[in-house]
């Protein structure tokens, strides 16, 4: 079962340049979370703060009862063992082999024989679909198939956190899709708790149970899929909606006068679009952390637009 | 970063301090990392040997020449063997081989961690709970340490070699005298103050490469950068750490002929 992560009033400055202030979140245990946000608003950075890689200027990051930021480095060590993470590129070593990537973190923390490690790497590479490439090192692959190593890897020792930066960044629609199946199918056979940063609205709309916008140094909103998607908020809207009515501008945000003339000029949003199926699991078994369709909206009152979660069979 | 430039390198400095305690500390941690000390010493090697070598043959001659013909008007040709030592294990020996360490190894050093720094394999690392300056700095150092070392023999064997070659072809000296004054003016403190030196020399190229790669950023751009800088301070270091270790060493050991 995965672990909570509760992260209160968080807030990373580099130099004078806050990225974002006073973030405060609960990443629920088991459950699957994305972080969304335009680019340029520290999706990165906080992924980074998570795991302890960047020190927050102020704030607590509470997994299993200890605080993070304030571990000393040894016991932060310790900790980070909790945490898988895909970094963007994969993050692979370049000097090793898939193989002996994957095998990486079992020979540092684990005394298994060279026999037992073998039945665990094949085991996660056929997870990833890379049985076959054992032997070819990081710059002989392609940029889909590193980021499937690199997940290889962040799963060897069974993490009861997952951290996905980008994991669609770079890949095309179709792996793209293989891969948000992927995180779907590995959340239901580990029950690890799961967050994903990205960009990519298809991936936000349908993979997880709670979205989360991060927008203008600020976490806009957070809580679970259907209130965000059935939400009329501005900022949420124009985001999920890929819209350019609303408050984000090309250039970060747009200015009082620019606003008035958008308002005034009569432009309207579109209605919300519906909201489609959450993706199943591929085994068609049940996941933990799922909920019913609908579920939240009938529990809030909310009305859901039109047309959502008809009865068209989800990819 | 504020602006100015003082506390710019202020803060630089104090940064690389706390680098070098970092790694002082991880030394006695295990497991060490013995596989990886032998790698990077044979890399190490195997990029500086040779330009040593190269560099202290001329090095070595150099001295003969500059010394030859003002020795030869003094009458004093005999003692050319012990300026060449004197001159070539003093200083020659230990700053050729920081060249060569930092230039050669130290440049190798900050261009791979620089590179895994923007490829994300340090913070991948950690996040796999493995400290890279344990794993990978620490044996960096210490191989450093240990081929400016022997090193330095090569350089001083070498150079005086050279300078040998070069007295007693080129200008006619007697193989005799030149071997034997050796002892006029060296001594043997005078070695173990050399070696001391590429010790210190050899680990400080190492730490400053290891720094300045492991805090590259910017892309690919930032490591050529990062490579720059460490050459260059790794340098200006040395020079000045050599003249403090030359003044503390004539200080603490009575000189022949002095």
């Amino acid at each position: 079962m995965g672990v909570a992560v509760r992260v209160e009033g968080l807030t990373k400055s580099f130099g004078a340049h806050t990225v974002w202030a006073d973030v405060t979140l609960t990443l629920p245990a088991g459950e699957i979370s994305v972080l969304l946000g335009p680019s340029g608003t520290g999706k990165s950075v906080f992924l980074k703060t998570l795991v302890g890689l960047l020190r927050p200027d102020r704030g607590a990051i509470w997994i299993n009862d200890e605080d993070l930021p304030s571990l000393p480095e040894r016991r932060l060590y310790e900790v980070r063992k909790l945490f898988g993470v895909l970094f963007q590129d994969g993050a692979l070593f370049g000097s090793m082999n898939i193989y002996d990537n994957v095998a990486f973190p079992l020979r540092e923390h684990t005394r298994l024989s060279e026999r037992e490690i073998r039945q665990l790497v094949r085991e996660k590479l056929e997870m990833v679909g890379l049985l076959g490439a054992e032997n070819k090192l990081p710059g002989q692959i392609s940029g889909g198939m590193r980021k499937r190593a690199g997940l290889a890897r962040a799963l060897v020792l069974d993490p009861q956190i997952i951290l996905f930066d980008e994991p669609d960044s770079g890949l095309d629609p179709v792996r793209t899709a293989y891969l948000n199946q992927l995180i779907i199918d590995l959340n239901q056979q580990t029950d690890a708790t799961f967050l994903i940063v990205t960009h990519d609205i298809n991936t936000a709309r349908t993979v997880p149970d709670n979205i989360g916008l991060l927008y203008h140094g600020h976490l806009a909103m957070f809580g679970p899929r259907e209130m965000l998607l059935s939400s009329t908020e501005p900022v949420v809207r124009q985001f999920l909606n890929a819209q350019r009515i609303g408050p984000i501008g090309m250039a970060e945000e747009k200015d009082a006068t620019e606003l008035e003339a958008e308002s005034q000029s009569g432009v309207r949003l579109p209605p919300l679009p519906p909201i489609p199926y959450q993706l199943q699991p591929s085994n068609g078994q049940y996941r933990r952390a799922e909920r019913p369709p609908g579920q939240w909206c009938y529990e809030h009152g909310v009305t859901p637009p039109p047309g959502s979660f008809a009865a068209e069979v989800p990819a | 970063m504020t602006g100015n430039p003082v506390a710019a390198g202020l803060r630089q400095s104090g940064n690389l301090f706390a680098f070098f305690i970092d790694v002082v500390k991880a030394v006695p941690r295990r497991p060490f990392q013995i596989r990886e000390l032998i790698q990077q010493a044979w890399f190490i090697s195997s990029v500086s040997i040779l330009p040593a070598a190269l560099v202290s043959i001329p090095f070595g001659a150099v001295i003969a020449l500059q010394l030859g013909s003002l020795v030869r008007q003094l009458g004093a040709q005999s003692f050319t063997g012990a300026a060449s030592v004197l001159a070539v294990v003093r200083e020659a020996g230990p700053i050729v081989t920081a060249l060569v360490i930092a230039g050669a190894g130290g440049s190798a050093i900050c261009a791979d961690l620089g590179a895994r720094k923007i490829r994300e394999e340090l913070d991948a690392m950690q996040v796999l709970g493995i400290d890279p300056i344990q794993r990978l700095v620490v044996p960096r150092v210490i191989a450093g340490m240990l081929v400016s070392v022997l090193l330095n023999g090569l350089v001083s064997v070498v150079g005086v070699a050279g300078g040998y070659l070069f007295n007693v072809v080129m200008q006619g000296g007697t193989p005799g005298a030149y071997v034997a004054s050796f002892q006029a003016l060296g001594q043997v403190p005078d070695l173990v103050a050399g070696e001391i030196k590429a010790l210190v020399f050899g680990a400080v190229a190492a730490l400053v490469a290891a720094y300045k790669g492991m805090n590259a950023g910017g892309g690919p751009k930032g490591v050529g950068d990062a490579v720059n800088q460490s050459v260059v301070i790794t340098f200006m270091l040395l020079f000045a750490l050599n003249f403090v270790i030359t003044a503390i060493y004539f200080q603490v050991v009575p000189q022949k002929g002095g």
